[in-house]
Formats: structure tokens, sequence, C-alpha cells
């Protein structure tokens, strides 16, 4: 390669190196500020390396998986209130309006809303999270022995 | 390598070359859309959570690899257009630019669309979200730097850099799922380890992303044998090209 050439190539891997490097510096320095949401367990036991505490009426984000049997519906309203928990601690969530097709109890979920009390939030959005897997109905019940129907909501009761 | 690379440099054969490939690749594309849409929406099963909705897959997914693979080559071709100043290069990144634009509004368009019925949400700011659409603007970028200037050599240059610099967003793109929380779910397919999808849905899903690769390969020809024209107009072969043809 002759010499010119090769100091264009230098510059060009520079310019990338030395960019690359103050972007993922600035990433590192934003790190927890990028993700979407607090965890249950990060919610109560305080986030970060200085364990910070978000303060009640803070607006924020909360995602986790809807504790099995948690779920509790007004029979006569939209209100709903159900506990989110991902490896510790459980929050209580309360939401008034019409939740996502796919959610369901063992969901994961994303709440938006303001922290009323310590572990409880009022959400004003709930947003469900799927995952990667995506397979044919027979076989999700034979790999994960789970049979997935839509829930039905009380709906005997008004008969 | 040089011997066999070299002509290349120059438009002509250039031209050629891309006259010579573009059939394969509208073949692959028309043949691969084909079966991996027809297969993909009509025969594959249904999801078990998400019923027929997921099949939109077989449009979001590869759009999205799509528009950070010609990304990628774009600024291949732009580090090949500094390094070497290879005029083709640079046209080749001008060439690839909409068409990797036009994917990553396809991704966008059809995520939001996917998004709305399964998470309940048009669209949120997180982490994967907000880097596509980054990338979309970089894309909006490089064409409209290389269009700004008058002089096309100092606006192929600007281009360039700022094609080379984007490289950054690539990597922070894929890795989004991984390095924050976010709503949008994890990596499906470079899951290799553990079978993340049904081969009875992978399938359709390999052949409709080799599709949209032969796809944006093609389209990217055709902009590119235009650009070639446009610049050489006045050369001589352009000339015997036209009154040929």
């Amino acid at each position: 390669m002759n010499p010119r050439r090769k100091k264009r190539l230098f510059a060009v891997l520079a310019v990338i190196f030395g960019i690359g490097s103050a972007v993922g510096l600035t990433l590192y320095a934003l790190q927890e500020n990028i993700n979407l949401f607090y965890t249950p367990s990060e919610l109560i036991e305080g986030k970060g390396p200085d364990k910070e505490l978000p303060y009640i009426g803070q607006k924020l984000r909360i995602g986790g998986m809807v504790v099995p049997g948690s779920v509790d519906r007004e029979e006569t309203s939209l209100d709903v209130t159900f506990k989110l928990i991902d490896t510790g601690p459980m929050v209580t969530i309360k939401y008034h309006g019409i939740l996502p097709d796919l959610f369901r109890e063992g969901q994961g979920i994303v709440a938006q809303g303001t922290l009323v009390e310590p572990n409880v939030i009022e959400a004003f959005e709930v947003l469900a999270k799927h995952d990667e897997e995506y397979m044919p109905a027979e076989i999700a019940e034979a790999v994960k022995g789970i049979k997935h129907e839509k829930p039905k909501y009380n709906l005997n009761s008004e008969n | 390598m040089w011997k066999w690379l070299h002509p290349y440099a120059k438009a002509e054969r250039a031209y050629q070359l891309c006259n010579t490939l573009l059939p394969y690749f509208v073949t692959v594309t028309a043949v691969c859309i084909a079966v991996g849409w027809i297969w993909g929406l009509a025969f594959a099963p249904a999801d078990y959570q998400q019923k027929d909705s997921y099949r939109i897959i077989f449009i979001h997914v590869p759009s999205a690899i799509l528009s950070m693979g010609a990304y990628s080559s774009m600024a291949i071709a732009a580090i090949v257009a500094l390094v070497w100043q290879i005029r083709n290069a640079e046209l080749a990144v001008i060439a690839i630019a909409p068409v990797g634009a036009a994917m990553t509004a396809i991704a966008l368009i059809t995520g939001a669309a996917w998004g709305k019925p399964m998470w309940g949400a048009w669209w949120v700011w997180d982490a994967r979200l907000t880097s596509e659409l980054i990338l979309l603007f970089l894309y909006f970028g490089v064409l409209s730097l290389y269009h700004a200037f008058e002089d096309k050599k100092s606006g192929g240059r600007a281009a360039c850099i700022l094609a080379i610099v984007g490289v950054i967003n690539l990597p922070i793109i894929h890795f989004s799922v991984e390095w924050w929380n976010t709503l949008h779910q994890g990596s499906t397919i470079t899951k290799f380890d553990t079978s993340a999808i049904d081969p009875s849905m992978l399938w359709p899903l390999l052949i409709n992303i080799l599709g949209f690769a032969a796809f944006v390969g093609a389209l990217s020809l055709v902009r590119l044998k235009n650009e070639i024209l446009q610049v050489e107009k006045h050369r001589p072969w352009v000339r015997q090209l036209v009154s040929r043809g």
C-alpha cells in the first residue's frame, strides 16, 4: 500500500476509534438512564451502585412479570390491580383502563405511572412485553407444559 | 486480488459488472420473496401467544436486518472511497443510502404496526427503537450531505465520513436489547444455542431475509448503474451505449 493511502487508512481508523470510544464512554456514563424501566427489586432496594430510591410522586416505568393469581378486577369498572415481580420483592400496580391483548398472568409487562407509595404505582399506561420465542401452539404445550388460551375474566358471573 | 479488483475502478467495467450481476439478484429476489411470503404468511403455523399477528415478522425482521446490512456495506464502500479514492465506491455509497433508508423506514413502520396490538403502543422510546430511528436519520444525513455541496467531490467526501462515523450505531442497535432493559424483546435468530423460533417458522424467515438481501442488492445495482451513467455522461463509452440502445 502506498504511503498516502496508508496515511488515509490510519486517519479513517483513528476517527472510527476516537468516535467509538467517545460514544462508548457516553453510553457507559448514561448506562442506568437508558434503561426503559425499573425492575421491582430496583424500585424497592434502590438502583445502581448508590442504591438510589425513587421518590414518592416520581413518574417512572416499571417492568416485571405479572404474579399469577394477583390480578384483581373490579366487577363494575375498568379498575384493575396486580402485582409485579422479578427476582425479589413484589410491587403493586393500580391501573384504570383496557389492558393489551397479551396481558396475562405470568406475562412480562411494562407499566408507566406515578409512585404513590414505596411499593405501589398508579399506572396510566400498561404495555405487554413478549419474549423472542415463537412456536406453534402444540409445541408450546409440549415444551412449556402450558396451554395458552385467552384468559376468561369472570364472564360467567354476569350470566 | 489487486489485479482482479483493479479494473473495476474504471466506470465502464463497473457498469458492465452491474449488468452481469443484476439478473442473478433479481431472480433470487423474486424466487425467495415469493416463496418466503407465501410460506410465511399462508403455511407457517400461528404463534402460541401472538396467533396470526406474529406473521409481520416475515417483513419486519428481514427489513430490520437489511437496514443494518445495507449500512455496513455503505460504510465499507465509504472506507474504500476515502482511502483508495475510488470514484465508483463513492457512487456506491450514494446508490445504497436511499435503499437502506427505505429498509429502515419499513422496519420502523412494520414495527409500529406490530407494537400497537401486541405491546399496546405504536412507539416507545426504548433503546432499540430509538437507535433504529437514529439509523434512519444517519441515512438521511448521508444523503443530504452529499446533495448539499455544489461540488460533488467534496459532497461525496463529507457523505463518506458521516457514513463511516455512523457505523458506531450498528453495534448499539444490535446489542441494545442486551445492554439495557427494553420493551423490545431480545434477538431471535442470532440465538443459535437454543431454539427460540420453531424450524417451521425459521425457514420461511431465513428465505425472506435472503430475498430481502437480494432485493437491496438489486436496487442498489440499478441505482449504481444510474449514478455511473450520470457522472460519465460525456464519456465516449456512454455515448456509444446510448446510441446503440
